[in-house]
Order: C-alpha cells, then structure tokens, then sequence
C-alpha cells in the first residue's frame, strides 16, 4: 500500500508538471491585483507577494528541482565510484590518500560544507549545482570503496587476474556489475538528499534565484507572509511533504526488494 | 593504543578542514576584495584590505599566517564592522550551544520512550503508528519542520513567539525543530537496538527468574541497547550543530548559524570562514569525545582491542 501511495504522489507530480507544460501556465506573470489571495477560480492554489501563481510555480519549482536532482546525481555519482573503486581496488598508499580525503570532508556536518562552497561561488542554479557536487561525491566513494575491497578477493575477479585480465576490464566487467543494485539504492536516497539540500541552499538565499521558482525559495518567502496569508506556506509545505515522502519510501521499497543491505 | 591513532588521524582531519577553510576565500570568482568592498570602495580601502587579509603574499606564506593567527585565537576581523570576529563567536556561540543542548534533550525524551514503545508493540498497529509519525514526520527537513510548528504554534494558535530572543519561551519552537529531528532517528534506533537485545538468552534468564517486566526492560534489556544510541546521540549532536544554520534563520536565532547566513549575505567572507571552521570543529571534536565515551562504556570493545 505503501509503495502504491508513493508511485501516486510521484506519477501525481509527474502529470501535473506535464499538464503545466501543456496548457502554458506562466509561473512569472505578474498579477498586482491578485496579491496573496486565496486559492480561487483564476488562481487554483491562490497567488504569492508578487501575485504570481503559487500553482505555476510550484510545477516550475519541481521541474528544476528534480533536474538539479538528477544532474547532481550523476555527476556525484561518477566521480564518488570512481574514487572508490580506485582506492578499493588498488589499496596500499593510494586507499590510504584518498580516503583520508573523504575523512576531511565528512568532517563537516550536513550541508555545512555546500552552504560554504555556495557563500563563496555566489548564488545561482549552475553554482549551487557545482557546491553540491563538490560535496556529495563522498558517501559514493566510500560505499564503493568498501564493496570493492571485498569483491576484489572474490575468487572470480582473482580467476580474471590470474588470465591476463587488464586492470580496466577487472574493474568494468567483473567488480562494477555486482556494485550496480547497492548504487540504485543510494541514487534514489541521494535524489531525495540532494532535493533537500537544493530546497535548504534555497531557503536560505544561496540557491536559485528570483524569478526562477524554486520550492525552497518560495517557502521562504512563505515565511515571510505567514501572519497575511497562511495558505501560502501551508500550500506549499504540504506539497514539499508529499514529494519528499514518496521518495524517501521509494527508496525503502526499492531497498527491500533489491534486498541490499547499507552499511555506513 | 586506541588514542593515539585516534588522535594522529584526528590531526590530519583537522590539519585538512583549516586548510579546506583556508581556500574558501580563494575560490571566490574574481577578486575577492572587489566582491566584498564593492564597486565604489576607494583604491586606498581596496590596497589595506588586500595588505590585511595577507592577499598579495604567496599562498603557503598566507596559509601559514593564517595557521599562526589561529593558534592564538586571532581569526582576523569583520569586513562589515570592523569587529575582531573571535569577540563575535564569543557572542553568539552559548545561543547555539543552548539551543543545542535543549533540542538534545527534547530529542532524548520523546525519542528514546517512542523507542521503547515501539519495541514492546513490535508488528502492532502503535508500532506502525509511531515509525509513521514520529519517524517519517519528524524526519522533514528543518526548513519545512521550522515554519509548519511555527504556523501552529505562533500564528494559529498563539500560545508561542513567532521568532526573536527576547521572550524566554522563544527558544521552544526552534529547539522542537531541532529535537524533533533528533527524536526521528533515536525512535528508529532505540527500537532497533532494543527489538535485538530483548531476543537474547539473558532476557529470558531474567524473566524466568521471575523479575518484574519494567525491570527486565530497564535494567537488563535497555542498559544493552543503550550503546548505540551513545554513538548516534553523538553523531547526531553534528548534525545539530549544522541544523541550527537554518532554524536559527528561520527563527532569528542569534546563534552561530545566524551569523553565518548573515555574513554570506554581506560577502563577509572572514567571518564565513571563521564561522564554517568553528562548526567543523564542533563536530570533529564531539565525535572524538563520543568515540572515547563508546570505547570506555562498552568492556567488550576495550577488550576486543
């Protein structure tokens, strides 16, 4: 039931930001008769301090939202396996360098080090994208690193070896296959993460920028607004939450069905 | 034995997160006297600047002064108010600190009873309901979990401050925030840990000795559990200390996460950097201390090493 409800909310968001698309709503059309009013026939969800369509906006905010998502991901993603699977495989000096890196880094709490990198590179969507892979790489390498040291005694990457087996063909063939499901599952935990901290960087001001809508800016503006329109932060906290929700169960579903067990 | 590794690797830690806070300020796009003085500082203001921050010296020499300041408490000065910034982290570090430690102990007393609870009802409907809410709930990012208690609370029903310091029941709100969070994952681990130990022979060793069923569970079964918990309160108090960057903005909460959005927002770059050192710090310097605390409360681990 659990895993129904979160497809739902996510095919729901989904639609609607197809619908969006397709019927042209205009997140940044101005409307300075409608400031802040209540959800009504013109305004489904009502309208913000600018009398922009909360609606509109929170379908754009998605859209972003889940491209930056994505994109960090990847490249996070790439980067973090590709460490591991380095110090893993070759171990000896190399392991012991690149891992004390990843040290420095989890040496800073949570999002601290990416609000850091995002005070200093300035606002923007492609800068907080850059903070956020400068930072996320780390908890792929050592996942990777830690299955690798393992996987490299297996006896059939050692049958490879003992075959002549290149070093890129050991890595590619025979150690990144079995690697394959534990990363889906980190992708899916790290999609949700990496939401929260572009919404976070956001709220905070160090995000995306207006007039690109984005929900963490909006809940902060919503903020703002609390004492004149509660709709507004409610509009939009309730959508964050069920986004946020069905991805996070998403990804416990995902976690027992692929039966891989995380160990961090 | 233990220590002295744990200390030589602590120091190459450290030794790397001054250096990381160290190059903050170098990858500032352009010149970086330029982004914080501004367009109209005269050239007079632009040469002191650049002379104060060390800027026109190599970057090893920089680094070195930088390190040779540091050591004796010196972190340079507010761009903005010409404050020393040291006397700014003495101002706002106990804020933090007390907000911390209240949303410690909201945490401790919802999560560790949920835990408990939830263990006992394993697989009945209260378990269900206690991992959905408490766990799933609390689990929302502070930036949500901040303005929704804060509609509730402040604006609909009254009974709280919206944010500031100024009354003493202004800390609540910030400090649920934060220990609600907290709470999320201490239910999760307390029920975990608990659902292990209450499995084991001793256990049934107890009961068939006939002590009473709150006994067994505090004094036997939860003394057990008790460990893991220590780790992730300590891991967690981390965390916290970079929660309280958003819910200190949220609710104006004039603590060192406030001064850090603060001084990003005024390209106050010294004071970033002083303030990202000073929770990093924080952070290593708390696991440390609970890594320790785990190793001398648990006799198998100093045995087993």
């Amino acid at each position: 039931m659990i895993k129904k409800l979160s497809l739902f909310i996510l095919g729901f968001w989904m639609i609607a930001v197809l619908a969006g698309r397709v019927l042209q709503f205009s997140p940044n059309h101005i409307d300075l008769n409608a400031i802040l009013s209540l959800p009504n026939s013109t305004y489904l969800l009502g309208t913000d301090d600018l009398g922009r369509s909360i609606l509109a906006r929170l379908l754009r905010g998605v859209e972003v939202s889940f491209l930056v998502a994505i994109i960090v991901t990847l490249v996070t993603m790439t980067i973090g396996v590709f460490i591991g699977l380095v110090a893993g495989f070759f171990g000896g000096k190399i392991d012991r360098i690149l891992m004390q890196i990843t040290d420095i880094f989890l040496a800073f709490p949570g999002i601290l080090l990416a609000i850091a990198f995002s005070a200093v590179l300035g606002p923007g969507l492609v800068n907080l994208m850059i903070a956020l892979c400068i930072t996320g790489w780390v908890s792929y390498a050592r996942l990777t690193r830690g299955q690798t040291l393992s996987l490299r005694n297996r006896q059939h990457v050692q049958a490879a070896e003992s075959l002549g087996a290149s070093v890129p063909r050991l890595i590619i063939k025979h150690i990144l296959p079995l690697l394959a499901s534990i990363l889906v599952v980190e992708a899916t935990y790290s999609l949700a993460s990496v939401m929260i901290a572009e919404a976070s960087l956001s709220f905070l001001g160090l995000g995306i920028q207006s007039p690109d809508a984005s929900w963490g800016a909006m809940l902060r503006d919503a903020v703002r607004y609390m004492l004149v329109a509660p709709h507004y932060v409610l509009i939009v906290g309730l959508s964050l939450m069920s986004l946020i929700l069905a991805i996070n169960l998403g990804g416990d579903y995902l976690r027992d069905k692929l039966d891989v067990r995380t160990e961090k | 034995m233990f220590i002295i590794k744990k200390i030589s690797n602590l120091a190459t830690v450290i030794f790397g997160v001054l250096l990381l806070t160290f190059l903050l300020i170098h990858l500032v796009p352009g010149d970086p006297v330029d982004v914080m003085l501004g367009e109209s500082a005269s050239t007079a203001d632009r040469v002191q600047l650049r002379e104060d921050l060390g800027l026109n010296q190599p970057l090893i020499q920089q680094f070195g002064s930088y390190l040779r300041k540091l050591s004796v408490g010196d972190f340079g000065y507010s761009i903005q108010t010409k404050t020393p910034i040291i006397e700014l982290i003495k101002m706002r570090y106990p804020a933090t600190l007390k907000l911390a430690f209240l949303s410690l102990i909201i945490g401790l007393s919802i999560g560790i009873p949920l835990g408990i609870y939830a263990a006992l009802k394993a697989g009945k409907w209260q378990d269900l309901v206690v991992t959905l809410v408490s766990v799933r709930l609390s689990a929302m990012p502070a930036f949500w979990l901040g303005p929704m208690l804060m509609l509730i609370f402040a604006v609909w029903l009254g009974w709280l401050p919206v944010s500031g310091m100024e009354s003493k029941a202004s800390i609540v709100l910030p400090a649920l925030t934060l220990g609600f969070g907290l709470s999320a994952i201490l239910t999760r681990m307390t029920r975990t840990s608990l659902l292990e130990v209450l499995n084991d022979d001793y256990i049934r060793t107890a009961r068939a000795k006939g002590i009473s069923e709150p006994n067994v569970i505090i004094r036997h079964a939860l003394r057990a559990a008790l460990l893991p918990i220590i780790t992730i309160v300590g891991l967690q108090m981390g965390g916290l200390l970079a929660g309280t960057v958003i819910t200190e903005t949220i609710f104006s909460w004039d603590g060192i996460g406030r001064l850090l959005v603060e001084s990003i927002e005024k390209r106050d770059y010294p004071v970033t950097q002083a303030c990202v050192l000073v929770v990093a710090l924080s952070y290593v310097l708390v696991n440390l201390f609970t890594d320790v605390l785990y190793r001398l409360a648990d006799p198998r681990v100093k045995f087993a090493s």
